[in-house]
């Protein structure tokens, strides 16, 4: 605050205005988390190769999916299941487009802005349901829709190409064969899964702050309210409903917009990428590891969770392969364990910090 | 705006939970600029009579007049938007949001802003002011910051007494503002009250169990007993009515002396 009473906050106001005010903590935190975002910004620089690139698309992805499902869970206190099926939704709406023949940007803005307000307007529909179920009911039919969601798009073939998905060409400077400049740029090709990923990157910042916004707007504090006191806040005015179903819609297109990046990232899309329960328990793995009721914890719990998904077997194939002459313990660390090892993790985390990586890093004093 | 049309009106307002009836056909008016106290022992249905006014409960029979509007069906929100009020008998807040965010949670809905999501809250300077003028009236400006669950159990009385105020109501109910209070606190709700009642437009229901606090700021008392309005009158009057020594010093009547004094 020396600098506020200096009257020199003009440039930290600016800043501030980004991030609505609300930025990480303390100024190590904010570091630590100013590192994180330009590492996704140089991250295809940094990490050349095309799993790595996948990799770090999938962060970006996983923090919209996650956000949004932390501002029904941990800021509005709604549980609900059904937040893999909108994110399908958003794929489906980009493969269904892409694939039936038509190449081209109008195709894929077509194909994410219907799958945008198909989202919407089933998500408003369950935020209704909201008003005359009780949570526990609620929580059980959006498992329920979700469930036949994922039965649709199995069996409809024609037009989601059922179990197999659907593989389509995205528009030409999507592509691999594509190069930006004639010449690589830092010692890396700037060809279309590059770009793909900045569209990726710049698309989850932008949406993440969009978020970061409602939150600390004066709905996100109507937002926060419900899920402490919902009868209070009718009393004070407030028709808890129309709240519940407002961020049930906004999560939904968020969700939904996350997925028609997915399908652009994939090239290709299926029950099993978007659609699938495993998902939705993934989902909510990041936001629990991340820390529930602060956006930036879905950028922490998205990255460990992902990086686990994808290196923990490498890391424990090195170390069974160092002590491969301990029976019991090789056998432990053998690769194919890393999804005990992740429960491992997850357990200890939620046993010993319960408010989650990021809730723990911004409550240290 | 005549005089003529009470603020708030119930008429015969009934409801049964399955075979009590805590409340039985209480018809009552309150007028503007005045100030009536409820008593009666616990359990009289003092609690669910407010209940039912401000529309967290549905009356199984009767029916409920605010500024001559019948609001009988019509939702929480709606009433509150219509300037009826209400401090709860139980802490009833937002326990980890700050005490600055409890109270403006009101101020948003006063000013109307119910749907803005795009702004930054914290940069709504008049809200701010406004909120902050709240808080300084009960006194819990320095605590601004804390959050509500870290306040003492006065301090939290005092913040639900804000967010009555920050309301802006037209009509307000206070449920026992004082319980569980220590005697030095007690004085600035009561100061609050008063200060409240000499804004000769607003129209106060108090419930309170302490008589000399009733009797020193009501301008009428109603007596209420299993459910039913049992007596009606000024102070002085109230007070001396054998059913109300009954209720409150415990003397020891008949049925049928009892039967007469509701008469
Ligand atoms: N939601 C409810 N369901 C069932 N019974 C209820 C309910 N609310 C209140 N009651 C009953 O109605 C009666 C009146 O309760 P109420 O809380 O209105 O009394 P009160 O006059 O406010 O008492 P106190 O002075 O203790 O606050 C009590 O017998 C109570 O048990
Ligand atoms: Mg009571």
């Amino acid at each position: 605050m020396t600098l506020a009473q200096q009257g020199d906050r003009r440039p930290v106001r600016w800043l501030s205005w980004f991030v609505s005010d609300d930025p990480p903590g303390r100024i190590p935190l904010n570091i630590f988390m100013l590192a994180i975002l330009l590492v996704l910004a140089f991250a295809p620089f940094l990490f050349p190769g095309t799993k790595a690139l996948g990799v770090s698309a999938r962060i970006c992805i996983f923090v919209i999916l996650v956000a949004s499902y932390d501002l029904m869970l941990g800021y509005t206190g709604i549980v609900s299941f059904a937040h893999t099926m909108f994110f399908g939704i958003g794929a489906y709406g980009v493969a269904i487009m892409l694939a039936k023949g038509w190449v081209g940007w109008g195709a894929v803005v077509l194909g994410a802005t219907a799958g945008a307000a198909v989202a919407a307007v089933i998500a408003a529909l369950i935020g209704m349901l909201s008003l005359r179920l009780r949570a526990i009911f609620f929580s059980m039919i959006t498992l329920a829709i979700a469930s036949f969601a994922q039965i649709v798009a199995e069996q409809w073939r024609n037009l989601t190409g059922g179990e197999d998905g659907l593989t389509f060409s995205v528009p030409a400077i999507l592509r691999p064969s594509f190069h930006l400049f004639a010449k690589p740029v830092l010692g890396i090709t700037v060809n279309g899964p590059v770009i793909t990923y900045y569209i990726a990157f710049a698309v989850a910042l932008i949406l993440f702050l969009i978020m970061l916004r409602v939150v600390n707007s004066p709905l996100g504090l109507v937002l926060r309210a419900i899920r402490e006191n919902e009868f209070r806040v009718e009393a004070m005015g407030y028709q808890v409903v129309a709240y519940r179903t407002l961020v049930c819609v906004l999560s939904a297109v968020m969700a939904a917009l996350a997925g028609a990046l997915m399908a652009l990232v994939l090239r290709y899309n299926g029950p099993d990428v978007t659609l699938s329960f495993s998902l939705m328990i993934d989902i909510l793995l990041m936001v629990v590891i991340g820390g529930m009721g602060s956006l930036y914890g879905a950028v922490i719990g998205s990255i460990v969770v992902v990086l686990a998904e994808y290196y923990l077997q490498n890391v424990l194939a090195s170390i069974s392969a160092a002590i491969v002459g301990m029976p019991v313990m090789s056998a432990l660390f053998h690769p194919d364990r890393w999804l005990l090892w992740l429960g491992i993790i997850f357990v200890l985390i939620v046993t010993f910090l319960p408010q989650g990586i990021f809730g723990r890093l911004r409550s240290r004093r | 705006m005549t005089g003529d049309v009470p603020a708030l009106s119930t008429r015969d307002l009934t409801i049964r939970f399955g075979g009590q009836i805590a409340v039985n056909a209480v018809t009552c008016a309150f007028h503007r600029g005045t100030l009536t106290a409820i008593v009666g022992p616990n359990g009289a249905g003092k609690t669910t009579y407010f209940n039912l006014i401000s529309g967290q409960l549905t009356p199984t029979y009767g029916s409920i007049s605010l500024f001559g509007k019948d609001i009988t069906r019509m939702g929480a929100p709606h009433r509150t938007r219509l300037g009826l009020g209400r401090a709860f008998q139980l802490i009833n807040l937002y326990p980890s949001l700050t005490v600055f965010e409890n109270v403006r949670l009101a101020v948003q809905s006063v000013a109307q802003i119910r749907f803005d999501f795009l702004s930054i809250a914290a940069r709504d300077s008049q809200v701010r002011q406004q909120t902050q003028h709240w808080l300084d009236r009960v006194k819990l400006g320095p605590r601004a910051n804390l959050i509500a669950a870290a306040l003492s159990h006065g301090d939290q009385r005092k913040l639900e007494v804000a967010i009555l105020l920050a309301l802006e109501p037209q009509v307000l109910m206070f449920d026992e503002p004082t319980a569980g209070m220590s005697l030095d606190e007690i004085p600035t709700i009561l100061d609050l009250i008063e200060e409240i009642k000499q804004e000769t437009h607003k129209t106060v229901l108090l419930v309170e169990h302490r008589m000399d606090v009733v009797t020193r700021l009501a301008d009428r008392i109603i007596v209420l007993q299993d459910g039913m309005l049992i007596a009606d009158g000024a102070p002085a009057e109230v007070v001396a009515l054998p059913v109300v020594q009954q209720a409150y010093l415990g003397v020891q009547q008949n049925a049928a002396a009892h039967g007469e004094a509701l008469q």
